[in-house]
């Protein structure tokens, strides 16, 4: 049972590690994969779904009248609808919309609302913690449309501060933020969020590249009127995102790309936009990554994303355990302690050691961590520093990845001294 | 994989440990310039006192690694005293030495070989390790790129 009391199983990784073709593949030695925030490996039923329907169905979708274009358009409108349900999209098959990931997901947002929605002067919130993706948009908005920006700053513990929150949701036509911080873990109170920026007259934007991987996802149950996320952290391929939003938005929203496939109609003075959701998809889709998603899916499903979730918990306990224990105060966490607050994210100073030649050392041993500012400067920043080292987990990972970890870092202590 | 050692030499570290020509000048008389790496966060300013074409002196300050911290620092003593010439030339031979000739892959500059003895490059040589590892080669460059600019802004 877990603390939502629904029954899980947990997951027996040595099992799962056997899906992974990349952990056999490194000449027998050991791979301590720890940067799955960045992107996640592939499980060989994601490479062989792709594999398959390039190899017996590829062609193109939307046209063909022929057997295999059909069933081709058929794999990936069930990818969209299988994607859009594990979401909770009350229309999956209307409201997902397949982008290259989550950054153009947010970008087809900024752009459309922009020459939507928004007018100069209107104000769009977001936090100091997100990610650049739902940062620079929105920065580009500003200097073209004169949107103004404002920010729900962080505190000292990783947390929004939400002090004056209501000062900064007044007016306010947009909200957007992250469900989970990238560098400090932090699962944000969206749902309580979202309803005050409702209150507020606001629509609310979740960027969930680092939560829909890692959680059960529910659009509803989080208050949001659109989610963006990312195909290649969660299992799946690279080059496919998605952006589900509110049908009613979503059609009241400008196209974003013109092209094939977008369009009911077009003459040479103008052009009617196609319905929903391939109003938003120009040109040839991400056909194969759309499958190879799709299969992903399945593959959380089959592990079912409450045992998900309380792996990731367990992995956090045991690592805050085991580094704290081993390095005391020569190593820092960013973001909340309360890791029931927090995805499987630990962001860390070592000494003072950067975090470069943290991972330059950790390489040494096969252990790969992220190192750098995360694509979070304005984060950085905030907590006065140039960047982090930042170790993050998903299905595969055990204790023995944790162990590795800890082993590597004493390695370099004794090298800097 | 090419080991450690190739990479942490002991004067590097040395040079990580106790940065030589540290800290900062009034601008003017000194000419700065800052130089940032985008891709890890690196952060670091060069000031150059200049006498005629003489590097006077140099300060550096900054934020980065023990590669792009003992770099500047190696950098920060080869240039004191030299004439834009010989620092010209010094910058040709470093950035020789920082090109991968046999592997392209990686962020490596491609750049056009220079003839050069080590005795030229002296404690420079230190950072030869560097390119075995192609990630770490924009830290090792980044304070001669800076140091580039802010001779350049004297010219302007």
């Amino acid at each position: 049972m877990n603390t939502l009391g629904v029954k899980t199983r947990p997951l027996i990784v040595s099992e799962i590690r056997k899906d992974f073709p990349i952990f056999t593949q490194h000449d027998g030695k050991d791979l301590f994969f720890l940067d799955s925030a960045a992107s996640s490996q592939k499980p060989i039923q994601v490479l062989q779904a792709m594999d398959h329907y390039y190899s017996t169905t590829h062609a193109n979708v939307h046209r063909g009248v022929y057997h295999i274009a059909e069933h081709a358009t058929e794999l990936y409108e069930g990818a969209r609808a299988k994607i859009g349900r594990f979401v909770g999209a009350p229309n999956p098959s209307r409201e997902t919309i397949f982008t290259k990931n989550a950054t153009e997901s947010i970008n087809l947002l900024s752009n459309s609302l922009t020459r939507g929605t928004l007018k100069k002067g209107d104000v769009v919130v977001l936090t100091e913690m997100e990610h650049h993706a739902n940062l620079v948009p929105w920065l580009m908005a500003k200097e073209q449309f004169g949107i103004e920006i404002r920010y729900i700053m962080v505190d000292e513990n990783g947390y929004l501060n939400l002090e004056n929150i209501d000062d900064l949701l007044q007016d306010a036509k947009v909200l957007s933020v992250t469900l989970t911080s990238n560098v400090l873990g932090t699962i944000n109170p969206v749902r309580q969020l979202a309803d005050l920026a409702h209150k507020h007259g606001a629509i609310v934007i979740g960027d969930g590249a680092q939560y829909v991987p890692h959680l059960s996802t529910n659009v509803a149950d989080l208050g949001l009127d659109f989610l963006a996320f990312t195909g290649h952290k969660m299992l799946g391929p690279t080059g496919i995102g998605v952006l589900w939003g509110k049908s009613e938005l979503l059609e009241s929203l400008p196209p974003f790309m013109g092209g094939g496939d977008m369009i009911a109609d077009v003459r040479l003075d103008g052009f009617t936009p196609n319905e929903l959701p391939w109003k938003f998809e120009a040109g040839t889709p991400p056909i194969a990554e759309a499958i190879g998603l799709a299969a992903a899916v399945d593959y959380l499903e089959n592990l079912g994303m409450g045992s998900v979730r309380e792996h990731e918990l367990e992995l956090l306990s045991y690592a805050f355990e085991s580094l704290e224990s081993h390095f005391g105060n020569d190593l820092v966490i960013h973001g909340p302690r309360n890791i029931q607050d927090r995805g499987g994210v630990i962001s860390f100073d070592f000494r003072d050691i950067h975090p470069h030649d943290i991972s330059q050392i950790l390489d040494q041993s096969g252990v790969c961590v992220r190192a750098g500012h995360h694509c979070a400067k304005p984060l950085m920043r905030h907590l006065g520093i140039v960047a982090t080292a930042r170790a993050s987990f998903h299905i595969y990972n055990d204790q023995s990845d944790i162990d590795a970890l800890v082993d590597a870092l004493a390695k370099a202590q004794a090298f800097f001294g | 994989m090419p080991g450690l050692e190739d990479l942490y030499r002991e004067i590097i570290l040395d040079h990580y440990k106790n940065p030589r020509n540290e800290g900062i000048f009034p601008t003017p008389p000194a000419v700065k310039a800052e130089g940032h790496n985008p891709l890890c966060g690196d952060e670091l300013t060069v000031y150059l006192l200049l006498e005629g074409d003489v590097i006077k002196d140099i300060r550096v300050t900054g934020q980065g690694c023990s590669i792009s911290r003992s770099s500047a620092s190696l950098m920060s003593v080869a240039v004191k005293g030299k004439t834009l010439e010989e620092v010209d030339h010094l910058l040709k031979i470093f950035k020789s030495m920082m090109s991968i000739s046999t592997n392209s892959s990686g962020e490596a500059e491609v750049v056009e070989p220079v003839e050069y003895s080590e005795r030229e490059l002296g404690e420079l040589i230190a950072l030869q390790g560097v390119v075995k590892f192609p990630v770490r080669i924009k830290c090792a460059t980044l304070s001669w790129n800076t140091l580039v600019q802010a001779l350049e802004s004297r010219a302007s």
